[in-house]
């Protein structure tokens, strides 16, 4: 039995001049592709300064210390916005911190089998997909009705306390801070997990062997050794709390008053912006521009400080 | 000494209470999850017809009518926007992954993540900055500009580790078959990372289409049918926001029914990603 090879010559030539050109074409336009990101960062903060101008000129830096917002004067401050940001977000971290960081030590560690683990990661990655709008509109009608009631009661026993100095009657800081909990959760449990799920075993298996329990472990071993994932993934929720837009905008209440009550309305830059900037003309839009500034170094910075953290954690 | 902890020692005991806390805590980040979905689900079912999706939102006080536009409106707009970011979101993220040094790639994936955490509230004052006070008109395509933005950084992400992930056997073996960069990369590494740049893209595209913030005063809403991309779009989200917060029942229950719709285009959208993924090459 024979084999009968058949003859294939490999063509062998140099690349043509159009083909080289066209290998450095796709890199080049791949290149371009990449730093239009860094470029779009630029001019965001760019096109965003240039619209704000006049209203810096005309309010400088007492901008952020006034408490006014009155369109029909033309007097413009967002002391009352900052306050409310601030505060939601307060609220936001003061509840979701604890609840993101015990779901992500209770899905790391083994307290369930891996599949049921699975499902739950899931289930709290869907948190972050459910639309903005739709936890406003789910706030308005279940969640504001919910809480009322609870904060009537912590107005007519525990008044005294300025937190409940008046009644629940809608719309306020607490229902807004509470949807940016439900918000900011799986962000924070997401990385938080991430970084305590990425420890090295043999931590966990020193503690175990010198005779350390479970939760032992888990509060002298590992959570001072994800740490500084914990507080990147924190510092993530803390810039999503702040930008948070359409839920916060339909359950704050959006008055421009600056009060200690959980349950007074409020206002936030972002709901700010949501509410006025389809109907403002002349300096407002100015001025509008200009609290999106502020809300845009805000965030940036926090972000930049997060990034930082995380990619530090990484390259451990 | 024995070697044996009893399950009434304190240690025991403390562990076991820390861990009855901590499952209380994932029940309690589900709960959310549950109550949203339930109650978007009871109250949108009662309007789940055919005229929902076709009809024209109705005038207040006239009962009936759809959500028809704003679906419409949400697919043009979602879909221009990946038509932008998806080429420039790929592009990117075949020169983070295939040409870059890696302190360059480390500086654009820094300004990736960067750009990931802006608000998307500011994304469209800064599509209003540049295209709705350029043009004097709210437009489908200041809209789509802004959710582009958004999209982009979900594309680059994805893209980016798919890309990593292929193995740097198959980049060789074409190279020595004598395929030059591009065909290198279009022909052979795309292709292999394939299911999980489409899990990105969907995943962006579930993102984008369930926003509202950067809508809401660069497409602006209308209640009419609309005929260029140059004119006020309607969107499912805004028809959300409008309709939440006006007093009037069908108003709000159409917002309940535009929610059901939203939420079941993110969870499908969601579940489909992930049934990309399960295809996986490599």
């Amino acid at each position: 039995m024979t084999f009968q090879l058949t003859e294939t010559q490999p063509i062998v030539r140099a690349r043509t001049s159009f083909e080289k050109n066209l290998d450095l074409f796709f890199i080049w336009l791949t290149r371009i592709c990449a730093f239009s990101i860094a470029g779009v960062l630029v001019l965001i903060a760019i096109q965003v300064f240039i619209q704000s101008i006049p209203a810096i000129q005309t309010f400088g830096l007492g901008f952020i210390f006034q408490q006014e917002w009155d369109p029909v004067k033309e007097r413009y401050g967002v002391l009352p916005m900052i306050y409310g940001t601030l505060a939601t977000s307060f609220i936001g971290l003061l509840l979701a911190v604890p609840t993101g960081i015990g779901t992500a030590i209770f899905l790391s560690e083994n307290f369930l089998p891996i599949s049921v683990r699975t499902v739950l990661v899931f289930l709290i990655e869907l948190l972050a997909a459910i639309p903005s709008v739709v936890y406003g509109l789910w706030g308005i009608y279940v969640l504001i009705p919910l809480i009322n009631p609870i904060g009537h009661w912590l107005h007519t026993n525990f008044g005294w306390i300025p937190f409940f100095s008046t009644d629940a009657a809608g719309p306020g800081l607490m229902p807004a801070g509470i949807v940016v909990t439900i918000m900011i959760l799986p962000t924070i449990t997401a990385i938080s997990r991430d970084s305590l799920a990425s420890l090295p075993p043999e931590l966990r298996q020193a503690s175990i062997g010198l005779g350390g329990t479970r939760w032992e472990t888990i509060f002298r071993v590992l959570l001072p050794a994800a740490f500084s994932g914990i507080v990147g993934a924190i510092m993530l929720g803390l810039g999503r709390a702040m930008g948070e837009t359409m839920a916060v905008t339909m359950l704050i209440g959006n008055s421009n008053k600056i009060g200690a009550s959980l349950f007074a309305p409020g206002n936030t830059i972002a709901s700010l912006l949501a509410n006025q900037f389809a109907e403002a003309s002349g300096l407002q839009v100015s001025a509008l521009m200009y609290a999106g500034l502020i809300l845009f170094i805000i965030t940036l910075a926090v972000n930049v400080i997060a990034q930082r953290i995380v990619l530090q954690v990484q390259k451990i | 000494m024995t070697l044996t902890r009893s399950s009434t020692d304190p240690r025991s005991l403390l562990g076991n209470f820390l861990t009855a806390i901590a499952g209380a805590l994932v029940v309690l980040s589900i709960i959310p999850l549950l109550a949203v979905l339930s109650y978007v689900l009871i109250k949108g079912a009662s309007r789940l017809n055919l005229d929902l999706l076709t009809q024209l939102p109705p005038p207040p006080m006239v009962p009936g009518g759809g959500i028809a536009n704003a679906i419409v409106g949400t697919l043009v707009m979602v879909g221009l926007a990946a038509l932008i970011s998806v080429p420039i979101g790929i592009a990117a993220a075949i020169f983070l992954a295939e040409f870059s040094t890696p302190n360059t790639a480390s500086w654009v994936r820094f300004a990736t993540n960067v750009l990931n955490g802006v608000p998307s509230i500011i994304l469209g004052v800064f599509a209003y900055a540049a295209l709705v006070v350029t043009t004097k008109t709210f437009s489908a395509y200041a809209g789509a500009v802004a959710l582009s933005i958004l999209m982009l950084p979900i594309i680059i992400r994805t893209t980016d580790e798919a890309l990593q992930i292929v193995p740097q056997e198959i980049r060789w073996a074409s190279v020595g078959v004598g395929a030059s960069k591009y065909q290198t990369v279009l022909q052979v590494v795309l292709p292999a990372a394939l299911p999980t740049i489409l899990t990105g893209t969907t995943l962006a595209i579930a993102r984008a289409s369930g926003e509202t913030a950067p809508l809401i005063f660069t497409a602006l809403f209308t209640q009419f049918w609309t005929s260029s991309l140059s004119q006020p779009t309607p969107s499912l989200a805004v028809l959300v926001y409008n309709f939440a917060t006006v007093p009037f029942k069908n108003q709000q229950e159409l917002a309940w029914a535009a929610s059901l719709v939203l939420v079941f285009l993110v969870l499908t959208t969601s579940v489909v990603s992930r049934w990309f993924l399960r295809r996986k090459t490599f």
